[in-house]
């Protein structure tokens, strides 16, 4: 419970920290303050004061925090410029895209890693090893970007490209922890023991291996959506991703914040259950 | 050193010689125009063909090795400098400094790299020339990309700073700066050496990454980014294949620098 308690606190305070931070960045970003608006020639220079005006009262970073922090709390994340429209509507019409992708992405990633890794470590058949090898050297060669624009050209679906980011990190990473549980003391006993292979590895070798693998799991939550960006923005999936992207070109700081917030926020989650995890079953 | 890696290192001097010497191999400057040949196939005049623009591609790829595989190592360097000596001195000073250099760095780690990328890249103005966009993107590189190798040199320089030989030092009175500089630091060098070679391929993807996006190196001067961004104006991968041939060598410096890492040094 104390465990859980401190990693709610965590999560709580990189949200105040990470938002002061990119409040203060947002802030002093060239051109903060200015509105394109003031070279409209039809505006008198009146209205052109009137807007610089309105501009000034969000300029001293703390009030600016402030201001962010209280609408926050009230469910208002801010409003786009380049899309005009509050960021809290663009979310959650394109978060369910971005979970799609991403959840889609780590099954698959996971499930192809595991399958390779497994047979690798508990048969230890060189050929295999090297196929394999091979493979996931290719591709964690590639950027993300890459295998976006490789998968559009030869139309396959592009969701599978966050699987096939995912997949070469579990593997290496996987087979790496298995061979060497494979390798301890008392799997070896159990091998000569006479103990068929799927039973060492269910009995023995998961159990060890296991709180590393929720470990990672955690991890391939973030890079899955690292992937997720050119993925969504080359693919034209109009998810998170296309959205940070879009508002990343039209320098949409206000929206860039936000998005990296709820990522960051949606990751911490998922380290913080792996952790949590992983804690109980090594316990 | 086994023959993959010397056969790494021998392709990857080799080509950092020829992007050095891109001025006087390649064929014409990078953004020198044949305007009555735009998207020729390769020819005898231009081995790789000329783009849309009727620049000379190979011209193109040599001056685009050169700003990427030149630039990222100069980026790698800055990331290990700032890791070695955050994570040197919150290792040596311990305590709640310690617990607190690591807090950051675990918050800093928790966001997804390429949505920091973009976020800072684009709080930087966009519209800059060309050369100050190879600086922003490349440092700003060197700048993110500290954290995971801090933590690394923080838990070796703790467990070095609890060791007996700077025990031994510290007990015939050298100063913390001393023991920073002439015991600590020296043995930390190979892990902040494998540090920078580790940092070097990801620092070439992720400006590959920003480049496709729009959001790396701006026109004209090329880079492995802006040149791989050339694929999404294709149709099919068919239909001129020569195109590839920035992916290829991208793959094969990233598998080199993958070479030259030792097992032992790649994280597992």
């Amino acid at each position: 419970m104390r465990r859980v308690a401190q990693h709610i606190a965590t999560i709580l305070l990189t949200v105040v920290l990470g938002g002061l931070l990119g409040a203060t960045l947002v802030r002093f970003a060239p051109g903060f303050g200015v509105d394109e608006e003031e070279l409209d020639a039809r505006r008198s220079a009146a209205s052109i004061e009137a807007l610089r005006q309105s501009n000034r009262t969000e300029s001293n970073v703390l009030s600016f925090y402030a201001h962010y922090l209280g609408g926050m709390a009230h469910g208002d994340l801010g409003f786009s410029r380049t899309l005009n429209r509050p960021v809290s509507e663009l979310v959650s019409d394109r978060m369910p895209e971005t979970l799609k992708s991403v959840g889609l992405g780590l099954i698959l990633g996971w499930i192809l890693g595991l399958a390779f890794a497994i047979p690798v470590a508990m048969s230890r058949s060189w050929a295999l090893d090297l196929t394999a090898g091979i493979l996931t050297g290719v591709l964690l060669c590639l950027p993300a970007a890459v295998l976006a624009l490789l998968f559009l050209l030869s139309r396959a679906p592009a969701r599978l490209v966050i699987a096939l980011i995912i997949f070469p990190k579990v593997f290496r990473y996987s087979r790496n922890l298995l061979v060497r549980t494979a390798g301890l003391p008392h799997v070896l006993t159990a091998r000569a023991k006479g103990l068929g292979g799927l039973r060492v590895f269910l009995w023995h070798v998961l159990p060890n291996a296991g709180p590393q693998l929720l470990a990672l799991a955690g991890v391939s939550v973030s890079l899955a959506f690292a992937a997720a960006i050119p993925v969504e923005a080359l693919c034209d999936l109009p998810g998170i991703g296309q959205l940070a992207w879009k508002a990343a070109l039209g320098r949409d700081l206000f929206l860039l914040l936000n998005l990296t917030m709820i990522v960051t926020v949606v990751t911490l989650i998922a380290n913080s259950s792996a952790d949590l995890l992983a804690r109980r079953s090594a316990a | 050193m086994n023959w993959p890696r010397t056969l790494a290192v021998g392709f990857l001097l080799t080509l950092a010689l020829m992007c050095g010497l891109a001025a006087f191999i390649a064929p014409s400057g990078y953004a020198h125009q044949f305007r009555d040949i735009p998207s020729a196939p390769p020819s005898h005049q231009h081995w790789l063909g000329t783009d849309d623009l009727g620049r000379d591609r190979l011209s193109r790829l040599l001056y685009g090795t050169r700003v990427s595989l030149l630039l990222a190592p100069g980026a790698a360097l800055l990331s290990s400098l700032l890791a070695a000596i955050i994570g040197a001195t919150a290792g040596f000073l311990g305590g709640w400094i310690q617990r607190v250099v690591m807090a950051a760095t675990d918050l800093f780690l928790s966001l997804p790299w390429l949505f920091l990328l973009i976020t800072v890249r684009a709080l930087m103005p966009l519209n800059v020339s060309p050369v100050f966009s190879v600086v922003i993107t490349f440092a700003m590189l060197g700048c993110l990309g500290w954290a995971a190798a801090a933590r690394v040199v923080c838990a070796d320089a703790r467990a070095l700073s609890n060791s007996d030989f700077i025990l031994l030092a510290r007990a015939s009175g050298a100063s913390g700066f001393r023991l920073l500089r002439r015991h600590l630091l020296p043995n930390l060098m190979p892990l902040i050496f494998a540090q920078f070679w580790i940092s070097i391929p990801v620092f070439i993807l992720a400006e590959a990454n920003l480049g496709i996006l729009g959001l790396g190196v701006a026109e004209p001067l090329p880079s492995w980014g802006s040149l791989l961004r050339e694929l999404e104006s294709y149709s099919s991968i068919s239909s001129s294949p020569w195109q590839f041939a920035p992916l290829l060598l991208l793959i094969a410096v990233v598998s080199c620098f993958h070479l030259v890492i030792t097992d032992r040094e790649l994280p597992a």
